[in-house]
């Protein structure tokens, strides 16, 4: 006997969900400032800081919340958090 | 650097703005890889990244109940054995489904000595039913179940030893970790993984809501946790302490204000008697693990 089991999704496919409508404060970074040390990539709880081509930080605001936590982070003071305009 | 390890947790899960839970979970995915099955009991985690029809995890992930997520897991990793495939079990439940109502299953699949790894992440409270104490909950911690107020300081036990009740199940690798210290926590999920029979892993996982701070300062609160002496970082092979996170340990005071959970023991003025109580436990903490950086002379 075929056994159905509960409901199933796409791998992955909660990026239907466009979280950076929920952002008040958007982080602007400053790559002056930047050392490239990583850090900002490897703690954003919405995985949405990548590496651009030249190791700078690059941020998806489609899913940003704007929590600030890279910008607390950031050993380089780098990162701005500014309030977002409609 | 960017940390080069493909990512098998998504954006667009719906935790709050700095939610420590979500970024552990983002972090043990990273470290576990491609050939996991996860197993999330009922919670944040669950809750957050699963809104049907959409799923965060980019692995197999399945929903067990509430209370055994462990019994889950040993029926998965039984059944993966049978058929010589070689997939890694991970259990990533809360601390309210691993201290208070999991405990009888993860009991028998330790017993039973199933190659799983069971992650409990740790946000010191029942979150997603609207922060209820658990048996992970901090001496003095206001809940809902514990509300601080004229006739109480809040949460009346101290928080359970549960790296020893697994320790005790005779398991080869017990750890615990913060989500404030990423590098540590991936390679405690690592070794945990490889390591054959059940493990268990804590990671502390500072909750903004619940707890009543800034979601800019998880990071920060997750390190004065163990600045403090009050969450300890430690690994236990075959039941002995093998390694411990050193720390210049710095009075409690200072963790407790940061968070609304531990206000009401500064107002209206300092409660010292309790304070005296929660840093006795850090101290004692610090002297069973030997935290203490002592300085040389
Ligand atoms: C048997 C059962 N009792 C109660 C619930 C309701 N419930 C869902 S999640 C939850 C609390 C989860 O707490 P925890 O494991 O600490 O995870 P957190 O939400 O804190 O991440 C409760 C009580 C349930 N789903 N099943
Ligand atoms: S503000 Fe928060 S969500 Fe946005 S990039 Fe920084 S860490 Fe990620
Ligand atoms: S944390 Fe700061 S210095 Fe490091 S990569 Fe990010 S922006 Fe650059
Ligand atoms: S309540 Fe806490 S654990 Fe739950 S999503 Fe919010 S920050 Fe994360
Ligand atoms: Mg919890």
């Amino acid at each position: 006997m075929a056994l159905n089991v509960g409901c199933s999704a796409r791998p992955g496919n909660a990026r239907d969900n466009k979280t950076g409508s929920w952002r008040t404060f958007r982080p602007v970074f400053d790559n002056e400032k930047c050392n490239k040390c990583g850090t900002c990539m490897m703690i954003c709880p919405e995985v949405c800081i990548s590496e651009d081509e030249e190791g700078y930080p690059q941020v998806d605001y489609e899913f940003c919340k704007g929590c600030g936590l890279c910008t607390e982070e950031c050993p380089k003071d780098a990162i701005e958090m500014k309030k977002e305009e409609k | 650097m960017a940390d080069e390890r493909p990512e098998f947790f998504e954006s667009g899960h719906r935790a709050c703005g700095g939610c420590g839970p979500a970024l552990a979970g983002r972090l043990i995915m990273k470290a576990a890889g491609e050939n996991t099955i996860v197993v999330a009991s009922t919670g944040c985690m669950e809750v957050f990244s699963t809104p049907y029809p959409e799923t965060a995890w980019k692995t197999p992930w399945i929903h067990s109940l509430f209370q055994n997520a462990a019994a889950v897991a040993s029926g998965i990793e039984s059944s993966i054995k049978m058929q010589g495939r070689d997939e890694k079990v991970v259990v990533i439940a809360g601390d309210g489904a691993t201290f208070d109502i999991g405990v009888l299953c993860i009991s028998g699949a330790f017993e039973r000595g199933h190659d799983i790894t069971y992650i409990c992440y740790d946000n010191e409270a029942y979150m997603n039913t609207g922060i209820q104490r658990s048996g992970a909950t901090p001496y003095d911690a206001s809940t809902t179940t514990s509300p601080a107020g004229k006739n109480s300081t809040g949460n009346s036990r101290p928080k359970k030893d549960m790296p020893a009740i697994l320790a005790a199940h005779g398991a080869p690798y017990v750890a615990t970790a913060s989500i404030a210290y990423p590098t540590d926590m991936m390679k405690k999920v690592e070794k945990a993984i490889n390591t054959k029979g059940p493990c268990y892993l804590q990671v502390h996982a500072p909750c903004c809501t619940g707890w009543g701070f800034d979601g800019a300062k998880t990071m920060e609160i997750g390190k004065a946790a163990i600045n403090s002496g009050l969450w300890v970082n430690f690994e236990m092979e075959e039941g002995t302490v093998t390694k411990v996170k050193k720390v210049k340990r710095v009075p409690v005071d200072d963790y407790l204000k940061s968070q609304k959970r531990f206000r009401h023991l500064f107002k209206p003025e300092p409660k010292t008697e309790e304070i005296a109580k929660i840093q006795a436990i850090a101290d004692k903490n610090a002297e069973k693990y030997g935290t203490d950086i002592v300085p040389k002379n």
